[in-house]
């Protein structure tokens, strides 16, 4: 588990954070959502130890984090690059032997990290030779190859077509199965959505919401619903307490004042027609995204 | 299984091996450097066999002169007459003739017969001259000089240039790819500049003891040996002022290339390094021959390199003198890496645009 506490940085006049705080927890995949300019990328160049923090702290397992625990974290920067001219599987290597694996060691993971990733056949091939979404694997690889115990992905999905974006989070998923903590941050919302266990939002240096998804989703859930039924869903509009936002046969989608109006929408349904689907509408990601920030 | 966390030394030295490995699998390297080589045993071989073939002027001459043309000055062709000697000249067979002249005018009774124009080198040997004594002698050949000096100017100039400029680039490449981001993430930015540093070093180390072991053996093979035992003791020197001159050198040249971000910009940055190279190499050519300027230089860091190997060439050099400039020159370099890894810290994540001296140190104080 990794803890942020009140963590502040200023680049002259520019307040970038203040007093960010939030958890990552061991084997969940954190999502780290905030605009342009948020401070996201300042956020984990802290975590990283690439960039100081002028006050706050940072703990692993309730220790204070040290350099050399910042070794062992597995980091993909936002701005990529790895040397152009290297071969990957090389590079690799060296990425590794920097974090303290033996020569043959980081060869063997390099090796078989970059199987995973669907690059096997191109390891004697130099990065600047490979297409952009190969390059981009390359540079999920560099992350990897030292079997980091945290991960801090900056956008690792942005530039993948949408099977390396598959292939790229059952690596990411395997790893957190294991019991790394994994933080990453996306401009796509509706990834975030699919893959995140926990999500963090980071608003002008500030974090405006941080928790399970499921609980935010929760706690930002307006009172609307979803009914789809046999017949014809005009009955709702003299239901009481129901305010109709849309219908078409016997589909609407309405707000209640309460609970129990639901429950009685229900029970009303049921008794003559057969209901299909009758759903709390949960607010997506961009919807409590937009709530959030705005606020 | 967790890796062992390297140590500081550790990942210096894989920067380093990296530095090293990259450089020697480069081609252009390796052609640049073998055309440096081949130029510099060229040169040394070429001045030994010119020395070796400066042949003889021939001259012809009549039995009565003989007498009075001494020693093996000239390739002599004894002729029985004037008329003889003359034919001789005229073809082109020697040089000149020296011939008996029984002319009244002529208080000497010889006298030269040349084809086109008078042979000094014939009327020097015949000439008397007053004696000459010199009050402060000069041991050295002012030529000589000039090329010893020279040749240490523009070694210098070469090899520090080379990998200046090879240096620069590696910081910049790192800057312009972003990896330097997960390279920081890695290890200690002082164990990435460190290895960069010690990598080109270790290189241009190397160069220059090839270059070195060149001159030895081709002044061997040609036999110059008189002019080796003159400048072994300097180039002896010149090594080691060179490698430790090289370390200080590598240290601005990495600083200030992290400055920007572009390879474009590399210029603007190292320029001012890039005169500090230069300056020695102008001074010694210019001032081999004025002992201030030559002492000045040999203390001053930047062109203690090559100002002390020139100074030991000329001699009167106190055994302790290149002792105190090498530690003149170990000290400045020590205060050079800490004030370069200063900057280099400051200036690696600023990768847009152009980072300013003083933000570069403020930033890099942490």
């Amino acid at each position: 588990m990794l803890t942020l506490s009140n963590i502040s940085r200023s680049f002259g006049d520019r307040q970038a954070l203040t007093d960010v705080s939030f958890t990552i927890d061991d084997g969940r995949m954190t999502g780290f959502v905030g605009g342009n300019g948020a401070g996201k990328t300042t956020t984990m160049r802290i975590i990283l130890g690439v960039l100081a923090a002028d006050s706050g702290t940072i703990t692993r397992n309730a220790n204070p984090l040290s350099s050399n625990d910042r070794r062992s974290f597995g980091y993909m920067p936002e701005e990529r690059g790895l040397y152009p001219k290297m071969k990957i599987e090389e590079q690799l290597t060296y990425l590794a032997r920097l974090h303290g694996f033996s020569k043959p060691a980081a060869g063997k993971n390099a090796r078989a990290l970059l199987e995973e990733l669907g690059l096997g056949e191109r390891l004697n091939d130099t990065v600047e030779s490979l297409s952009l979404g190969n390059q981009q694997r390359a540079q999920i690889a560099a992350a990897l190859v030292h079997q980091p115990e945290v991960l801090i992905l900056d956008e690792p999905f942005s530039g993948l077509d949408p099977m390396a974006v598959d292939v790229v989070l059952q690596v990411l998923k395997d790893r957190a199965a294991t019991g790394v903590p994994v933080l990453f941050s996306s401009h796509q919302l509706d990834v975030v959505e699919r893959l995140c266990d926990d999500l963090v939002i980071i608003s002008g240096g500030t974090v405006r919401a941080a928790g399970p998804r499921d609980q935010l989703r929760e706690e930002h859930s307006t009172n609307r619903y979803e009914l789809d039924h046999t017949g014809d869903a005009g009955w709702l509009r003299e239901q009481p307490g129901v305010t109709v936002v849309e219908f078409d046969g016997g589909y609407a989608l309405f707000d209640v004042d309460s609970d129990a109006t639901a429950q009685a929408v229900l029970h009303r349904a049921m008794e003559s027609n057969t209901v299909r689907s009758f759903t709390p509408k949960r607010p997506t990601l961009a919807q409590i995204f937009r709530e959030v920030v705005a606020a | 299984m967790n890796p062992r966390i390297p140590t500081l030394a550790q990942s210096t030295w894989l920067v380093a091996e990296r530095e090293i490995t990259t450089r020697l699998r480069s081609k252009a390297f390796l052609i640049s450097t073998g055309i440096l080589f081949a130029i510099i045993l060229a040169s040394i071989l070429i001045s030994g066999f010119t020395a070796d073939t400066t042949s003889k002027t021939a001259i012809a001459a009549t039995p009565e002169v003989m007498s009075q043309i001494q020693g093996d000055a000239f390739d002599i062709t004894e002729v029985a007459t004037t008329e003889e000697a003359t034919q001789l000249v005229l073809d082109g067979e020697v040089n000149a003739a020296v011939v008996s002249d029984t002319a009244s005018d002529n208080p000497l009774g010889l006298k030269i017969l040349a084809d086109t124009e008078a042979p000094a080198e014939v009327q020097q040997a015949l000439s008397i001259s007053p004696p000459v004594e010199i009050l402060t002698p000069n041991p050295n050949d002012p030529f000589l000089l000039y090329i010893i000096s020279l040749a240490f100017g523009v070694v210098f100039l070469i090899s520090a240039s080379t990998f200046g400029g090879v240096i620069s680039q590696s910081v910049v490449e790192e800057k312009q790819t972003r990896i330097v981001e997960i390279l920081m993430s890695a290890i200690p930015v002082r164990a990435m500049l460190a290895g960069k540093v010690i990598g080109n070093s270790i290189l241009a180390f190397l160069q220059i003891a090839v270059i070195a072991a060149l001159s030895v053996i081709g002044l061997t093979a040609t036999g110059q040996t008189a002019l080796l035992d003159a400048i072994g003791l300097p180039i002896a020197w010149f090594v080691i002022f060179f490698t430790i001159g090289f370390v200080l050198l590598a240290a601005m040249f990495a600083a200030s290339a992290s400055m920007v971000a572009r390879m474009e910009d590399i210029g603007s940055v190292t320029t001012p390094v890039t005169m500090l190279v230069m300056i020695p190499y102008f001074l010694v050519v210019f001032f081999n021959d004025n002992p201030v300027v030559l002492t000045i230089m040999s203390y001053v860091p930047f062109s203690a390199p090559v100002g002390m190997p020139v100074r030991l060439f000329v001699g009167g050099v106190q055994w302790w003198e290149p002792l105190v400039s090498l530690a003149i020159l170990v000290l400045s370099t020590l205060v050079v890496i800490a004030l370069g890894s200063r900057i280099y810290q400051g200036s690696l994540l600023r990768t847009s645009g152009r980072v300013k001296l003083a933000e570069a140190l403020t930033a890099g104080k942490a």
